[in-house]
């Protein structure tokens, strides 16, 4: 401690200038409400860990077909219900990706010679019923599960921010009737409306999407109405109208701006909510029809099969979950960054 | 509160009134014929048919007809079973659905608020993360995947419950695991935020500073006061039983009314479709009432206003 002393120098012991002027100065500089949030995300380990899973999976989706190098219509019936079988992966024991199968007699048979595919002849996630490359058809299938899931949020997004804006904003009467209606359509199942729906469209994508949007969207113009009715009080909105802007430019300008931060987290839970319910509905008979394929197709396509051949069922299930626990896990972490009151 | 009661319920006679309202005007939107061998009728045999099931009326008598039936429980007939009624074929396959329902139910809440609790009594160790992780994976994986995968593993490969049907409590185990598993990560999650926020606030200090031991804290002071946000979410829950309960019934062969429903899909019986629909939609407004008055009763706080007592 005593030599720690004397190397301090005597200058460095004058008195610190107090002034009032620059007490209250900002030293640090300031951050708008995304850098806030941004900041907060990335402080979440398991939010960022989904994103790029995420993003792994999203980026997958459209390459995969194209990396595998095959055809997800190309039928070949003489190489159907192939294992896995990977390159280098395959001459690891542990690993079922040697294109070998456990007969349930405990027999251990290579489907690929058996079934005289060429030497060089790789399935990565095997073939199915009908000889179709399994890989290509789940990435493809992940894009239409995506692409359903995305739309149907979408419409969510539109129609719930508008009737709830509307709603709260213009307030009295017509908030009234509008929520009355929304408080009936809040009443009844998803499940029931989904069904009639699709059962009066033919399924497709674009009707699966709109059918689960018929209901889909009252969460959120409640949530956005009751953002709405707290913001419309707030001074900024009152200075706008004294300045004489019409009352679209307020909603467009002042109110959706700050509303974004409840939108995305809504839409965020809607994405995997409508991955579910479609996967759901190709489960039980409602979904695509081939050749359509989404992952609840071949899901069910895959548990039809599933004690002769699992790797049908267990591949396009593990891409499902994956997809769902990390748009979970990044819609948590985006709620708890963008709106910490709305945490639960 | 008798207020609150009667608007309730004229809402639920309201929403009731469109979904069946819904049901019929789509069912006449349905193309095709009704009749499953319509092409092979000549034009005498399908009059005969349409006068039979009361088609050649209009449309709007029909409604009226409909209507009149469905109040007298009458949800028309099941083409697929030789006509029997719809409402006797829901009958008697309501059993084993409300069996599976409540055994996951009562399985999932309890598992989850333990696993909740503890969670929250051992803030950031592996329990918390172990548990925390089960809700999410519980949450996120649809629960078609994980009955397939439970039927796969446990009956199939090891062996250790009966793959398919319905004949004993063994039968039961699978499919009530398959289906508490949303119940049980809804549960998980809301304890523990729940129990967390109560643990820290100034009565359980007293309680800990009186010195109360550990457990009577937890569970006689602060367990009690979390349950009761939890019954707000009971109502998502039913709706996701019965969403769940169509897809594990399937799988587990198990004869309840979402097992009739998928099949009643396959072979485009309407009727049966109709019905179940109709009986879910009821099933699922009613429950969402008991709720709302449950919670009005059991926490003073949010009574509703101008219901004094």
């Amino acid at each position: 401690m005593a030599q720690n002393n004397e190397k301090i120098a005597a200058e460095k012991f004058a008195p610190a200038i107090i002034d009032s002027a620059k007490s209250e100065e900002i030293n640090k500089p300031s951050l708008s409400f995304w850098q806030d949030s941004w900041m907060r995300v990335r402080k979440n380990k398991a939010a960022v860990a989904s994103l790029v899973i995420m993003m792994f999976m999203i980026i997958l989706a459209f390459l995969g077909p194209v990396i595998s190098g095959k055809d997800s219509e190309a039928q070949n019936v003489t190489q159907n219900n192939l294992p896995p079988k990977v390159q280098g992966l395959e001459n690891v024991s542990w690993l079922p990706f040697d294109g070998t199968k456990t007969l349930p007699n405990g027999k251990e048979v290579d489907y690929y010679k058996q079934k005289n595919v060429d030497e060089d002849e790789y399935y990565w996630f095997g073939t199915d019923a009908l000889g179709r490359d399994l890989f290509t058809r789940v990435w493809e299938g992940t894009q239409v599960s995506l692409y359903i899931a995305f739309l149907a949020a979408l419409i969510d997004l539109v129609v719930g921010v508008t009737y709830g804006a509307v709603s709260g904003y213009y307030g009295g009467r017509l908030d009234n009737t509008m929520q009355r209606i929304a408080e009936v359509l809040m009443g009844i199942p998803t499940l029931v409306v989904v069904i009639l729906m699709i059962l009066v469209l033919e399924p497709g994508i674009v009707s699966i999407a709109v059918a689960m949007s018929v209901t889909g969207w009252v969460g959120m113009s409640r949530v956005i109405r009751a953002q709405v009715l707290k913001l419309k009080e707030q001074e900024f909105i009152l200075a706008s109208r004294t300045l004489g802007n019409s009352n679209t430019k307020i909603i467009s300008k002042h109110l959706l701006p700050n509303l974004a931060g409840v939108i995305i987290i809504n839409t965020m839970f809607s994405i995997p909510n409508a991955i579910f319910f479609e996967a759901f509905l190709s489960f039980i008979g409602l979904g695509l029809q081939p050749p359509d394929a989404s992952l609840g197709t071949l899901i069910d396509d895959g548990f039809k099969v599933l004690r002769l051949h699992p790797h049908e069922m267990i591949i396009p299930a593990i891409v499902i979950s994956i997809i769902m626990v990390s748009f979970n896990m990044l819609a948590d972490g985006l709620r708890d960054a963008l709106d910490p009151k709305m945490r639960d | 509160m008798a207020k609150y009661l009667v608007k309730r319920v004229f809402y639920m006679v309201i929403t009731l009134f469109i979904i069946a309202s819904m049901t019929f005007f789509l069912m006449k939107l349905i193309p095709g014929s009704p009749f499953a061998n319509a092409n092979k009728l000549g034009p005498a045999q399908l009059e005969i048919m349409n006068e039979k099931y009361g088609l050649d009326q209009p449309v709007p008598v029909q409604y009226v007809k409909y209507l009149g039936n469905l109040v007298q429980g009458d949800l028309g007939v099941a083409f697929q079973f030789g006509n029997t009624p719809v409402s006797d074929l829901l009958v008697n396959r309501l059993g084993p659905s409300l069996q599976l329902g409540l055994q996951a139910m009562i399985f999932g809440s309890i598992i989850g608020i333990l696993l909740g609790v503890i969670a929250a009594l051992r803030q950031n160790t592996w329990i918390d993360y172990g548990s925390t992780f089960l809700a999410v994976i519980g949450k996120a994986i649809p629960n078609f995947v994980f009955a397939g995968l439970l039927q796969f593993f446990f009956a199939l490969k090891l062996g250790w419950f009966p793959v398919l049907f319905w004949k004993g409590p063994e039968y039961t185990v699978l499919p009530t695991i398959a289906l508490s598993m949303f119940p049980l990560a809804i549960a998980a999650r809301f304890m523990r935020t729940e129990m967390i926020e109560i643990l820290s606030s100034d009565y359980i200090t007293l309680a800990k500073a009186k010195g109360a031991n550990f457990f009577e804290v937890a569970f006689k002071h602060a367990l009690r006061n979390a349950l009761i946000p939890v019954i707000t979410v009971l109502g998502p829950l039913t709706a996701s039983l019965m969403t769940g309960s169509l897809v594990v019934e399937e799988i587990f062969g198990i004869p309840g009314i979402g097992e009739q429903f998928v099949k009643s899909i396959a072979v485009n019986d309407y009727n049966v479709i109709m019905g179940t629909n109709l009986v879910y939609a009821a099933l699922f407004v009613v429950i969402i009432l008991i709720v709302d008055i449950l919670y009005g009763v059991i926490d003073p706080r949010i009574r509703v206003a101008g219901g004094k007592k």
